[in-house]
């Protein structure tokens, strides 16, 4: 098995051959969704909990038909329907869903640290769907996917990831990713939002946007946070736009085949101007579609290799789904 | 400062000899192969070889206590404890705190403020004492708040709480953000010859914080407490102390900053000691990985380089003395997510084999590292304890430094359990602790049956 782990946390110290495996994974599982009927049976009889303490009608739906695909049943809770709004803590929480007995439980939640919390009390995978400023690991292996794809290759790349690095787990899980797989990760922005100690981490540190895009293949945009331009790590959205918009000019430093990738929805005139965002760079569509299929392929090699543990026995836990269906090319369209 | 513990009298006791130790003199600063002497709770002589000579003294009835191969040391002074009680009796009461300071070898505590109510009234600081007398454990001496409620606004009774009996005045907890309350504080608190007690956090700078800032709370996505938000208060008290003249004591010294500026005003001549925690002497931010509650406190855990300078200060003296900031929270408190977690940890248990670790790694000699918790605190609150001294009371550690054993908190006295060493091996306890010549806690190995003449008689 090339990926033992009992659950999804980060992409922080997973191995490239971890990463590669997922991806792998995910690839073989997109053509599931170009079925006309888009579903497999790897997960019948399976549960899986959406536990969200954020809203996020984005990633949940995308986990949401992950798991239908696999034909999983699947339970939302969000914060508001759960006990979180009459003061339950998130251990008790857990200790609750453990009793039901799902078969992995995907958490969104404003803590960084909180499914690692979680996967103390539960026994079954816990798949972080987002922890405060900490990690979206499916996040970051769907871009890694699509730049996979659309690049043939992540080792060797350099790529800048824009905006508001400090309060993003994308851009960690991301970090962490890209760096493992052999990328250069740039980061770019204020130093209010990208601090120095970033560096210490294994990126670069550049201020200027201009300078940060030099020669770069992949371009990715983070979503500024409205309410963090109040002042107080920036004077205003329009201060913050006169020196971070992605314009034509600003990618007309990067590379010819530059790719843009945005974890959407985008600001237009804000963060990415229209032109670049109606560009021939932009493959956020790729972004959505790899989206599904990195889920399908994280709760499949998460829960899916429990059910086959048992009833295989030890070890033989083939994707026999991935193996037999025939590899993509992984080039672009 | 005259004595605050009399010897009981009516005392019918018969003395006790702790005889064939080594005595740890952290005054003297030397070790030395003597005999000690307590008759009615006070140490009567310190002598090589009393006990061939006690028959001739005509003593009656004598017990014994064989302490060869162990070290004799003054029972340990932490100045800087939470003992919860009133208000948290969830979390620890003096009772039970005192009994965890008697098992880590520690005698003597002083008690923060931050109880509930407040102990920003001596009718509060009297309770606490009554408390400390039910319990007979280690001595108690009460903490009193700077400002009423610690809400940072009005003084607190510093005397009234100071004829109750209070040592210090801090809002430990509770940063004094108004810099003209912490002034008036520094100067009323002179009068009584007490210093302040300054829990250094600008809160403007911890904005949140939730650990240390730098690349370990950038890796974690974890709010960070930049080392600045500590140094700019403990700059700012420096400059304050050398307004008045008053006696500031800054807690748990955590940053390389600090120590550099606190050795500068030391220098030109300031009234300014210093403590610093065992968890800052041996942990640093990297301890949060995983998101370990454990791990949390307030100021919090930095990085090696403020670690290497903490323990610098302590062996060039800028740091005065070892104070544990024993802050016990219910499970319920650190089972939760870290943005949510109590800051604080437990530490009366571990504090003596984490201070005999700095003898072992050659950072202090061994009579200096016992010094820091005992005569040295002792001296900044210019509390009556922590020496080894005839005429003194018989507050005793003796300690096996041999003696290994594994952290285990489900075996702490202490009623929380919140220990950032939970695991660690640990070399050296208190297997003899003393409190006016009675034993209060006593964890000696089962004795191998030997002859009469040598067996020991507890007390
Ligand atoms: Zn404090």
């Amino acid at each position: 098995m090339l990926f033992a782990r009992p659950h999804l946390l980060g992409l922080e110290g997973l191995t490239a051959e971890e990463i590669d495996f997922l991806l792998d994974s995910a690839e073989s599982f997109k053509e599931v969704s170009e079925r006309e009927i888009k579903k497999v049976p790897a997960l019948r009889g399976r549960t899986v909990v959406n536990l969200f303490y954020e809203a996020s009608t984005r990633t949940r739906t995308s986990f949401e038909i992950a798991a239908k695909r696999l034909s999983a049943d699947t339970i939302n809770l969000s914060a508001s329907a759960s006990s979180a709004a009459k003061g339950e803590t998130l251990t008790d929480t857990a200790r609750n869903l453990a009793a039901m007995r799902p078969d992995a439980i995907v958490v969104r939640h404003p803590s960084s640290g909180a499914p690692d919390l979680l996967a103390r009390h539960v026994d079954c995978p816990i798949i972080n769907a987002g922890d405060g400023a900490h990690e979206h690991p499916t996040q970051a292996l769907l871009d890694l996917l699509t730049i996979r794809e659309r690049k043939g290759r992540i080792a060797g790349l350099t790529v800048a990831i824009v905006g508001d690095v400090l309060h993003s787990r994308v851009a960690r899980s991301n970090l962490f990713g890209l760096l493992t797989m052999g990328a250069k990760v740039r980061f770019v922005g204020p130093p209010t939002l990208v601090p120095p100690g970033f560096s210490e981490l294994g990126a670069e540190i550049v201020w200027d946007l201009h300078e940060g895009l030099k020669d770069v293949d992949v371009v990715m945009m983070l979503r500024i946070q409205r309410e963090r331009m109040n002042g107080r790590y920036f004077s205003s959205l329009d201060e913050y736009s006169r020196l971070y918009c992605l314009s034509a000019d600003a990618v007309a430093r990067a590379r010819k085949d530059v790719i843009i990738l945005h974890p959407g929805p985008m600001n237009r005139g804000v963060e990415i101007s229209s032109t670049v965002a109606d560009g021939p760079y932009s493959v956020i569509m790729d972004q959505v579609t790899n989206g599904v299929a990195v889920r399908m392929a994280v709760l499949y090699v998460l829960v899916g290799r429990r059910k086959a543990g048992a009833e295989q026995g030890e070890g033989a836990v083939p994707i026999a789904l991935a193996e037999a269906s025939p590899r993509r090319a992984a080039t672009g369209e | 400062m005259s004595e605050r513990t009399a010897p009981s009298a009516g005392r019918s006791e018969p003395p006790l000899l702790v005889a064939g130790g080594t005595l740890v003199d952290p005054v003297a600063k030397r070790t030395r192969r003597a005999d000690l002497l307590v008759r009615d709770g006070v140490i009567a002589a310190i002598e090589a070889g009393i006990s061939e000579q006690l028959p001739r003294r005509g003593a009656s009835t004598i017990h014994r206590i064989d302490a060869t191969g162990l070290l004799v040391m003054p029972g340990f002074v932490d100045i800087h404890v939470h003992l919860r009680e009133p208000g948290f009796e969830y979390k620890e009461t003096i009772a039970t705190g005192t009994r965890s300071a008697v098992a880590g070898g520690v005698t003597s505590v002083a008690c923060m403020a931050n109880t509930r109510p407040v102990n920003d009234s001596p009718a509060v600081t009297r309770f606490i004492l009554e408390r400390a007398h039910a319990a007979a454990l280690a001595k108690v001496f009460p903490i009193g708040a700077v400002s009423l409620g610690l809400a940072g606004e009005q003084l607190a009774p510093f005397a009234g709480m100071f004829d109750s009996g209070i040592v210090a005045v801090s809002d430990d907890g509770h940063p004094v953000m108004d810099a003209e309350l912490m002034r008036r504080a520094l100067e009323c608190a002179k009068m009584f010859g007490m210093p302040v007690i300054d829990h250094a956090e600008d809160r403007a700078l911890v904005a949140g914080g939730v650990m240390h800032e730098g690349a370990v709370s950038l890796r974690l996505g974890l709010r960070g407490i930049p080392a600045a938000a500590e140094d700019v208060m403990v700059a700012r008290d420096i400059a304050l102390a050398g307004l008045t003249g008053g006696h500031l004591h800054v807690a748990h010294i955590s940053s390389a900053g600090s120590v550099r500026m606190v050795r500068m005003a030391r220098a030109a001549g300031i009234r300014i000691t210093t403590e610093v925690s065992p968890h800052h002497l041996w942990l640093t931010d990297e301890a949060v990985t995983a998101y370990r509650t454990n791990a949390k406190m307030a100021p919090p855990l930095r990085t090696e380089g403020d670690r290497q300078a903490l323990l610098e200060g302590l062996a060039d003296g800028t740091i005065d003395c070892i104070a544990t900031d024993h802050a016990p929270h219910h499970k319920d408190e650190k089972d939760v997510e870290f943005d949510c977690a109590a800051n604080g940890v437990v530490g009366l248990e571990t504090m003596l084999p984490l201070v005999l670790r700095l003898v072992e790694d050659g950072v202090l000699d061994l009579p200096t590292a016992i010094a820091k918790i005992s005569s040295e605190p002792a001296a900044v609150l210019g509390l009556p304890v922590g020496t080894l001294e005839v005429g003194r009371a018989a507050d005793l550690a003796i300690v096996d430094p041999a003696r290994e054993w594994k952290v285990d908190s489900a075996e702490m006295f202490s009623k929380s359990k919140n220990t950032p060493f939970e695991g660690w091996t640990m070399r050296g306890r208190s297997v003899l602790t003393m409190v006016d010549g009675r034993t209060v806690h006593d964890d000696r190995a089962p004795q191998p049956v030997r002859g009469a003449a040598e067996r020991e008689v507890r007390p």
